[in-house]
């Protein structure tokens, strides 16, 4: 125990620098992370927003959710390979992002795939779930609807819009790791490479650094949604523990 | 054995996949013996914790705070924690599976008892109902809606989460998304995904099919989504 | 049947009192209603006796034993227990929810069977409601199941928290009159507790009126308290109609009846002037045999009051209406008076001087 414990703190010592060190990974997870989310996010929340204005679709809203869940991540990962190949191939050699089609691409892909839902049916849901009274009251004193919609529903319903940000955030991060599959130099390749080379200990540290950075972001978002959300309208306790099955609480 | 596909190949080889059935179904089996042992035992152990959360109050914040930080530890990191005690063995995988199951579950469990109408506790312990009577026969079965829409979420998690312990030598369907991978065989990589999406509505709708029988009394079934 | 000693209740984290120093009896087969504003503690008070609460102090025995001399799961099987909110099992049939008790005490199939038809009968319910659940059928129907559950293993008492507080005002008249009917059957003793007086006045064999802390303020009989509210508490708590609600609760029996102007159909124009100056008023009834044919204006008689078709009373009300009912048929005749008679025979009649005659003596 001792042992693995000095070994473990002799590997954190020893592999922090440099292009398969801990840090530029740590920075590669992040950077992959939030890029998929923000992409995702500046597609999910206006699409949700105006389907939940016009009340369209209501079926296919509680649909994503479902298929959302049901989809494996790692199969997502997966299958973004073959796919990023086959346009990378058909991409002149040289622009970036692209590649050769390994990597950051279907990382990229994959992880923004995974974060379109929940932002999606949060912010469809939340903007619904807007008291109807309110709105008429905007609209009977003149508002135009692109009005009502961002000075009325957007706030009332950004508790729930900033859950689903959340939500797919921390999937993203937990995510992630996973990426090494498809060859991204995150933290993911030292659990990865770990189980390849049966190295303990680089396995455990790898596992430290992926939980670390998915609670820091859990940490960071539950800051951030005290931070914007006006408080009369933050989530209660109540709320905040009801049961798992609504969008909201998922 | 690299068997990459040629550029020229389709994306999917169906003739691969139906060349393929017997190992198709072992891996489906397999996939389904992991999902039912994780839902199982952590169905066991969270309405285990359960009662000790509705019994001591005090509990349920340590309980929900434990399993949290369970549950949000990613798959990935959480079989890493494990393999240098366990293995690459059954016990690595059902250990990471059952503990993401126990938050949902223990949730739904406690919001679903607590949800029991009290008018019902007070006229069924005005007729003269014992503690644990009241339990077992009035609110348990009247928390079924909102438990199973747990083990349904429970469920569906599960099934993904499968895939992933190919990783640690066992994985389900995970297993050819895991060979494809490393032969770049699109083929078994889609297979092993779509195996794993359709057997995850699969379990959804057998569960509320299960709903619906245990349920007769609602005519309209939980607010599962 | 029920006495309750010196009884006391504090909830924890409270300095006052919920129910102070509480005292009363229950005689067997009557129903006992427990009223009065919220805060007083009638609810408190009830769920003492089946020990849904536990007194501080005092001592609380149904049918002479010490309620805290069994546990209370056996104590609470043998008692009756009716709620507002019913909280009838919604994943039990109605047959499985009027058994519960019966269940709980391990009776066999076939009787608990026979006993379930029994009561279905009993409060009410058709037979074919048995294989419904709770929530297929309307709130008046669900609170007479509820009924018939806490009547299922017999009890001999029967303890009701507000049953009829959450349906509308038609179907609670309904109700009440049907519980009336069924303890009239049943003979149960009864405590009833609820925020309305009338109500109150309705049910109860006896009222006990509380105050605010649980304090008695009387506890007597509904006409008892209506006639000699103890204190200024029960004569406000009562409300400015009390004496209404008196007569509601006068049978027309208790009063002396008048003749009233009745005359032969043979009387003349004369004897009928003479009839109306009698009674200082400007018609007559006409009547032969104890039996009263109608009435006619006085003026309109020219040779014989029988020669003009009589004009019916609009309303005749036999003598075990209350007195309630005879001012509301006074108020809404021409004649100004109330006519009883018992269905055939001409008993008298009550005119609004009479009626309040009664309520000052």
């Amino acid at each position: 125990m001792i042992d693995f414990i000095g070994d473990l703190l002799v590997w954190f010592t020893e592999n922090w620098d440099g292009q398969d060190g801990y840090l530029i990974r740590a920075w590669n997870t992040i950077r992959l992370s939030a890029l998929a989310t923000a992409v995702a996010a500046l597609i999910a929340i206006p699409t949700g927003a105006l389907l939940g204005h016009y009340r369209r679709f209501g079926v296919s809203a509680v649909a994503v959710v479902n298929i959302g869940r049901a989809l494996p991540s790692f199969g997502i990962i997966a299958l973004a390979l073959p796919i990023t190949i086959r346009i990378a191939r058909n991409v002149p050699d040289g622009v970036p992002i692209f590649g050769s089609g390994l990597g950051f691409f279907p990382g990229f892909i994959a992880l923004f795939a995974l974060a379109l839902p929940p932002i999606f049916t949060n912010t469809y849901t939340g903007i619904r779930e807007v008291d109807p009274g309110t709105v008429e009251a905007a609209r009977g004193m003149g508002l135009p609807e692109g009005k009502i919609l961002r000075s009325v529903e957007l706030p009332l319903a950004s508790p729930v819009i900033i859950a689903g940000l959340r939500i797919s955030a921390v999937q993203v991060v937990a995510t992630s790791p996973l990426a090494a599959l498809v060859a991204y130099g995150g933290l993911g390749r030292f659990i990865v490479d770990g189980f390849a080379i049966q190295d303990n200990i680089q396995i455990f540290a790898g596992a430290l650094l992926v939980a670390a950075l998915s609670i820091l972001t859990e940490l960071l978002f539950s800051r951030l949604e005290k931070r914007l959300v006006p408080r009369p309208l933050q989530l209660v306790e109540e709320q905040a523990a009801a049961p798992i099955g609504k969008p909201v609480a998922a | 054995m690299i068997v990459a596909q040629a550029d020229g190949d389709p994306f999917v080889r169906w003739d691969w996949i139906w060349g393929h059935l017997d190992l198709v179904w072992e891996k489906v089996l397999e996939h389904l013996v992991l999902t039912g042992i994780a839902l199982g035992i952590g169905l066991t152990v969270a309405l285990l914790l359960s009662a000790l959360a509705l019994r001591f109050r005090k509990t349920y914040a340590p309980i929900t705070w434990v399993t949290g930080i369970a549950y949000s530890i990613p798959s990935l990191a959480l079989f890493a924690f494990l393999v240098p005690i366990t293995g690459f063995t059954i016990l690595t995988a059902e250990i990471g599976l059952v503990s993401y199951t126990l938050l949902i579950l223990i949730r739904n469990v406690v919001a679903g008892i607590d949800g029991v109408d009290p008018a019902i506790k007070e006229a069924a312990t005005g007729m003269g109902y014992t503690r644990r009577r009241l339990f077992f026969q009035i609110e348990l079965p009247l928390a079924l809606p909102v438990i199973i829409a747990g083990l349904r979420i429970a469920g569906v998690t599960t099934i993904g989460l499968v895939t992933v312990t190919a990783l640690i030598g066992q994985g389900g369907v995970g297993f050819f998304i895991l060979r494809g991978l490393n032969r770049f065989f699109s083929t078994e990589i889609v297979l092993g995904t779509m195996l794993s999406v359709i057997l995850a509505v699969a379990v959804d709708l057998s569960l509320l099919g299960l709903e619906r029988i245990l349920t007769p009394w609602s005519k309209r079934t939980g607010s599962a989504t | 049947m029920i006495r309750l000693d010196r009884v006391s209740k504090t909830f924890p984290g409270q300095t006052t009192p919920a129910v102070a120093e509480l005292s009363f009896d229950i005689d067997e087969g009557e129903i006992v209603v427990l009223v009065g504003p919220s805060g007083c503690g009638k609810t408190t008070t009830l769920k003492m006796i089946n020990r849904l609460v536990e007194a501080t102090s005092g001592t609380i025995s149904v049918a002479g034993t010490d309620i805290t001399s069994v546990p209370a799961p056996v104590l609470r099987q043998g008692i009756g227990y009716v709620i507002q909110r019913i909280g009838l099992f919604p994943h039990r049939t109605i047959a499985e929810n009027i058994a519960t008790v019966p269940a709980l005490l391990g009776w066999e199939k076939d009787r608990i069977n026979q006993r379930v038809d029994e009561l279905i009968v009993l409060v009410g319910l058709t037979p074919e409601m048995k294989t419904r659940y709770p929530a297929e059928l309307s709130g008046g129907q669900q609170q007479r199941v509820g009924v018939a559950r806490a009547l299922a293993a017999d009890p001999p008492v029967l303890l009701m928290d507000e049953p009829f507080g959450a349906v509308d005002p038609i179907v609670r008249g309904r109700l009440q009159e049907e519980l009336l009917d069924l303890q009239r059957r049943v003979h149960k003793t009864i405590v009833f507790v609820t925020h309305d007086i009338d109500e109150a006045i309705k049910l109860g064999d006896r009222v006990a009126i509380l105050n605010v802390g649980g304090i008695l303020e009387q506890y007597a009989s509904p006409a008892e308290i209506l006639r000699s509210p103890a204190n200024r508490f029960v004569e406000e708590f009562l409300g400015e109609d009390r004496s209404l609600k008196r007569l509601s609760l006068t049978p027309i029996s208790d009063v002396d009846l008048v003749a009233g102007p009745i005359v032969e159909p043979t009387a003349t124009r004369g004897d009928v002037e003479a009839t109306m100056k009698e009674h200082g008023v400007d018609w007559v009834g006409v009547g032969t045999d104890g039996r009263l044919h109608g009435w006619v204006w006085g003026e309109d008689v020219t040779g014989t009051a029988g020669d003009l078709e009589p004009r019916p009373f609009s309303v005749r009300l036999s003598a075990d209406r209350s007195l309630r009912e005879a001012l509301d048929s006074v108020v809404s005749s021409h004649t100004g008076v109330a006519i009883v008679d018992d269905g055939d025979r001409y008993l008298g009649m009550l005119s609004i001087e009479e009626i309040s005659r009664h309520l000052i003596e």
